[in-house]
């Protein structure tokens, strides 16, 4: 390798130069970038690491950038948050949160994958960049094509939450809305990219792309004291990031940033749109397409791309899949903010629900070390919760409406305080 | 059944730069034999070892993936539009 990565065919092995190219025009399987690992030994050291910005950047040489790219917005390095009251309610005993929710700029981890993707296509010499996008993709393209001065091409269902189009909107960014879903926008991005000369995140660029996806790995360990999890519980919706994190993981192994260990991985998907953990439940790799049909817009794609190589994860680490109702999404998006105080979009109510599940069918050891992946913001997703808050009737300004109306709400069981007291010495007056 | 297929960038190193091809067939194994008849040098590359179709390439009559219509069962109409798409783009995580 004349450079320190290469795309190569995931199915064929074929190599070929950096290049904005994702398909092997041999067999037409998608194409990977692969790092010359033995190369960047001496770079990627937990020192070198410790010496880099906090943001996902520390982790540069493995990122498929040019050498003269200068980061312009600092993604990623999100907390990594123990969840005991989360954990309590659902039989686990050492949980953890990496949450997105909170990454910079645009609160979900397509950001991570957004800020590779642009490095790459600025090295490429494209001035339009674009994507296909059921939201949070196109959120992220918007904003950090709007840092680095680059035109804009975003497909997305004309039906998209609202909060999702405001927030592509918001940057500047030529939001193209198609009358149809998600894998409609996928296949017109597809011809469009063929037609011109154009960068687009999730086809042309893809490989690069698919490699920011790995910081959120790369973090889980920093974050754990240089160590891997017992098991990872991630949502699914083309099936990259499972696979992203899991070759994250693989590659601080072989470069001895980590002690060697079996992660399990386990994915997550709404049961209207679940070809991957269909395939997982069949004990096979075979994707059957479907159409979607759930409030978890982020993750409807009924044709996944990575699909094969997410089940092929899963199965190869000893995990598991489930799917969700769209019932229990809306409650798990509670759980996880009435507990932890995250508030995280459908995406995150999925995981949080799988992992529940998971625990409660004895998948998951109470006492495992299990990170479960929050993808992205409740504020995007506000509709999903449309009407599930009683709204009581306002008071007047008056402590004994204040007492009548809400004193058993907050503290239920206790009496309206009668006139105070005068205070006792050592005593509480309550 | 005249049907017209409209192909990928991916598959232009094997036609000798055609992007559309107006083939007769009535489903699709007639129009995947089609391809291969006008583009001999495609079919090494369109199936694998076991000689099927390889498993990331898609197809879409008008706006459809073909496999919500029948895949191979599915009989073509006057007018339709194939589309081939190879290893879709994928989404989101």
């Amino acid at each position: 390798m004349a450079s320190s990565y290469e795309l190569r065919c995931r199915e064929c092995g074929k190599r070929f130069d950096i290049q904005p190219l994702s398909i092997c025009d041999d067999c037409f399987s998608p194409l990977e970038v692969v790092f010359d690992l033995p190369a960047i030994k001496s770079k990627f050291t937990r020192e070198a690491i410790a010496q880099g910005p906090w943001n996902m950047w520390r982790y540069r040489a493995l990122l498929p950038v040019p050498d003269s790219y200068i980061p312009v917005t600092p993604s990623g390095m999100t907390p990594l948050m123990a969840a005991p009251r989360l954990a309590k309610r659902i039989g686990a005993k050492n949980l953890y949160l990496k949450n997105d929710a909170v990454c910079l700029p645009t609160l979900s981890f397509k950001d991570r994958v957004v800020s590779v993707a642009l490095a790459a296509a600025q090295g490429f010499g494209f001035d339009t960049v674009g994507c296909s996008s059921t939201g949070n993709l196109a959120n992220a393209v918007a904003a950090q094509a709007a840092r680095l001065g680059l035109k804009t091409c975003i497909l997305v269902p004309a039906d998209l939450e609202p909060a999702k189009i405001l927030n592509t909107q918001i940057y500047g960014a030529t939001l193209v809305r198609i009358d149809g879903n998600y894998d409609h926008c996928n296949r017109l991005c597809s011809q469009i990219a063929d037609r011109f000369n154009w960068g687009f995140v999730n086809v042309n660029l893809r490989p690069y792309y698919a490699e920011g996806s790995k910081t959120f790995g790369f973090e889980i360990a920093e974050q754990l004291g240089w160590r891997l999890p017992d098991n990872v519980v991630v949502p699914m919706a083309g099936g990259s990031l499972i696979t992203k994190i899991r070759k994250a993981f693989q590659e601080l192994i072989d470069l001895g940033l980590v002690e060697p260990k079996t992660v399990r991985f386990f994915g997550a998907q709404a049961t209207g749109c679940s070809p991957i953990v269909q395939a997982v439940k069949k004990g096979g790799e075979h994707i059957e397409p479907q159409r979607p049909q759930t409030i978890a817009r982020s993750l409807a794609i009924g044709n996944p791309a990575d699909g094969p190589y997410a089940a092929r994860a899963i199965r190869e680490s000893g995990g598991w899949a489930e799917d969700v109702s769209d019932v229990e999404i809306v409650s798990a998006i509670r759980e996880l903010a009435e507990t932890e105080g995250v508030f995280t979009e459908t995406a995150g109510g999925v995981t949080t629900a799988v992992t529940a599940r998971l625990y409660a069918h004895g998948r998951i050891s109470p006492d495992d070390l299990t990170v479960v992946a929050i993808t992205g913001n409740g504020l995007k997703t506000l509709d999903a919760l449309d009407g599930k808050f009683e709204q009581l009737p306002a008071i007047r300004p008056r402590l004994a409406d204040f007492e009548e109306a809400y004193l058993d709400r907050i503290q239920p069981g206790r009496a309206p305080a009668q006139p105070a007291a005068p205070a006792v010495e050592g005593a509480y007056a309550r | 059944m005249p049907v017209n297929v409209l192909l990928p960038n991916a598959f232009q190193k094997h036609t000798n730069g055609t992007r559309e091809i107006k083939l007769e067939a009535k489903n699709l194994p007639e129009l995947i034999a089609g391809l291969e008849a006008n583009f001999p040098e495609l079919k090494q590359h369109l199936r694998d070892g076991d000689g099927k179709v390889r498993r990331f390439i898609n197809f879409y009559v008008n706006d459809e993936d073909i496999r919500f219509l029948g895949e191979d069962k599915y009989a073509f109409k006057d007018g339709d539009e194939v589309l081939v798409i190879p290893s879709i783009a994928g989404g989101c995580c």
